[in-house]
């Protein structure tokens, strides 16, 4: 890319969108830079694909102006809009037309000359695994090739904007790996904004999270710093001989000490001390055998619960971590959020996506 | 771009069985009324050969055939265009075209001229089949070309009034149906009203092939087809570009 390109490639400000009476998008405002991977957290209904449409040019905003690469997506569309590359919902297919035909129409809808568009169909299918299915036709193609397929017609002709609504969605475990893989990728030579309501996929492949709801973006911060904003300091035991807890309470610079079973403890501490090193000596020289220390990572189901719900701030509210698999219980808090939490925990058990594998995630790719 | 989407279109329509099958199909249609109407040519020569000006074999086969043609796309247009763009809406592939570098105006006439280009070859059988009668008679070229640029006004006209009408909807069935219930009515108003000078006979497209049938051209038959296609094509631009004010 040469250095000519603007730094921010997209920009919306004050975005508004109402249909009928109903406001679905208050005064948004977005900027993402090359480079970046965002993800567009929030609730089924919250105003996300809207947002995405307004973005890339499907639906104009009430109010409000967006510039992709410096060019004023309302005023000059045409050329806007060849660099953007957008994943709907359902991906936009030609479902009677092969795979070639199809990618090779994409490029040249975008204004790509028959040439460069048919070294970018070589280059795109090897990208997003496609080589072994180009003539097919696309009708008959697996869901999880027919996404792969709909990500490939939205890069093929190199955008600098790539806006993906939901691209995991219907996929099984390895298919959504990999896809966060190829995510994770483009993130590297492109922006690439995406839409989700689960909260592992923002937690494995953005940079930045902006969450919305009720058509506002009501958090935004980096993917890691978003993490510590949950803030619980402490760690996971497991002893096949422990100790009674009075023991464990006793170490100092140990606040709480919470038996999960019969041999794991849940251990928490002040935020500026740690105790693993008192508790790892002792371990060992009273014989309880320390089979597992892993640190406790606030993940996005906690953060996001208490962002979007502030009235989550008391104690017997709180969201206790189970364990490192990711699963989460919840205590008393509303329906709703309940609700998500249980998805969440559900999609993060199906993929084994605990806080340490998801940050082994550069190395994943099959 | 235009050139592409109709492409784009053309490759749609003949990935598809049903497209080949509607083609063998009509062309069977066609080649029997042909047959029907050269038997009964054949019969009736000796006694048109005693009258004093006696009308020849385009006039008696050729005209007629089309006319056929003309009724039948009536009912035929709507099949193929119902699929422009209410297929797309519902396919939730008109994204592609709306999130592309393209106006209202590419996506429309690129799929306008996609079906036209098709629905002309659908057609073309029928000069071919005419053309036949060249090794045994002498042709009257002029009517047979009014006759088909006629035939092909016609064509654009239905196939304006089916994108706008597929423009509206969602379902593909509803637009075939709307298509058709416009054209018919037209065709209905046309031929119900009694009076000479009635203005229902002029909005009607078929009335305007009349004259080319008959091998006549008259301009003002050709201004009415383009104007009527035009028209209908700006609606459907309209709606195209009103898909991204109302979702």
């Amino acid at each position: 890319m040469s250095n000519a390109t603007p730094e921010i490639t997209l920009a919306a400000r004050n975005l508004s969108r109402r249909f009928g009476s109903r406001q679905v998008i208050h005064n948004l405002s977005l900027e993402l830079r090359r480079g970046e991977v965002l993800g567009l957290l929030g609730h089924n209904g919250a105003g996300k694909s809207t947002t995405l449409q307004m973005l890339t040019g499907c639906l104009l905003p009430d109010e409000g102006k967006i510039e992709i690469c410096g060019i004023d997506l309302l005023r000059r569309p045409m050329l806007a809009k060849a660099h953007i590359g957008y994943l709907p919902e359902t991906p936009p297919l030609y479902r009677e037309l092969s795979v070639n035909d199809y990618l090779i129409f994409a490029a040249r809808l975008r204004g790509m000359k028959p040439g460069d568009a048919a070294e970018a169909l070589i280059q795109t299918r090897q990208r997003c695994g496609l080589e072994a299915v180009g003539k097919k036709i696309i009708g008959t193609l697996s869901k999880g090739y027919q996404q792969r397929v709909g990500i490939a017609q939205a890069i093929i002709h190199r955008p600098a904007v790539i806006v993906l609504d939901e691209p995991t969605v219907g996929l099984d475990p390895t298919q959504i790996r990999d896809i966060r893989a190829l995510i994770r990728e483009l993130g590297d030579s492109s922006s690439v904004i995406l839409s989700t309501h689960l909260l592992g996929e923002v937690q494995s492949v953005c940079d930045r999270v902006e969450i919305m709801q009720h058509g506002k973006l009501i958090y935004g911060d980096t993917s890691a710093r978003m993490q510590k904003y949950g803030g619980i300091s402490g760690f996971i035991i497991s002893l096949r001989n422990p100790p009674p807890l009075s023991e464990l309470e006793g170490i100092a610079g140990v606040s709480s000490v919470e038996p999960l079973s019969a041999t794991q403890f849940r251990v928490l501490h002040a935020p500026d001390t740690n105790p693993s090193g008192a508790l790892l000596t002792l371990a060992e020289r009273q014989g309880w055998q320390l089979e597992q220390l892993t640190p406790l990572q606030a993940t996005l189901e906690e953060v996001f619960a208490r962002i979007t719900d502030t009235g989550i701030t008391d104690e017997k509210n709180r969201i206790d971590m189970q364990d490192n698999q990711g699963s989460v219980r919840a205590e008393p808090f509303d329906k709703a959020q309940e609700s998500l939490v249980e998805a969440c925990t559900e999609s993060a058990d199906a993929l084994s996506l605990s806080p340490s594998t998801s940050s082994g995630r550069t190395g994943e790719k099959q | 771009m235009i050139r592409l989407l109709a492409l784009r279109e053309l490759r749609s329509l003949f990935s598809m069985p049903s497209t080949w099958f509607a083609l063998a199909v009509l062309q069977f249609i066609f080649a029997w009324f042909f047959l029907a109407r050269l038997d009964a040519f054949l019969e009736i020569q000796p006694q048109l050969a005693q009258l004093a000006n006696p009308p020849g074999v385009t006039i008696t086969i050729a005209a007629p055939l089309f006319n056929t043609a003309a009724l039948l796309l009536m009912m035929l247009a709507p099949m193929f265009t119902m699929r422009l763009i209410a297929e797309e809406r519902r396919n939730q592939t008109l994204t592609l075209l709306l999130s592309a570098p393209l106006s209202s105006r590419h996506i429309v006439l690129g799929k306008f001229f996609g079906l036209l280009v098709f629905l002309a070859a659908l057609m073309a059988g029928l000069p071919l089949m005419l053309y036949t009668l060249a090794f045994g008679t002498a042709l009257d070229h002029g009517m047979l070309l009014s006759n088909m640029l006629g035939l092909l006004l016609l064509t654009a006209s239905y196939v304006a009034v089916g994108l706008y009408v597929s423009a509206l909807t969602t379902q593909p069935v509803i637009a075939a149906i709307g298509a058709l219930a416009v054209l018919v009515g037209l065709w209905l108003a046309d031929i119900g009203t009694a009076a000479e000078d009635s203005p229902w006979h002029l909005i009607s497209p078929l009335n305007h092939f009349q004259n080319f049938n008959a091998g006549l051209l008259d301009s003002g038959d050709a201004a009415f087809f383009v104007l009527f296609s035009a028209f209908f094509l700006l609606l459907a631009m309209r709606r195209i570009h009103n898909n991204r004010i109302y979702g």
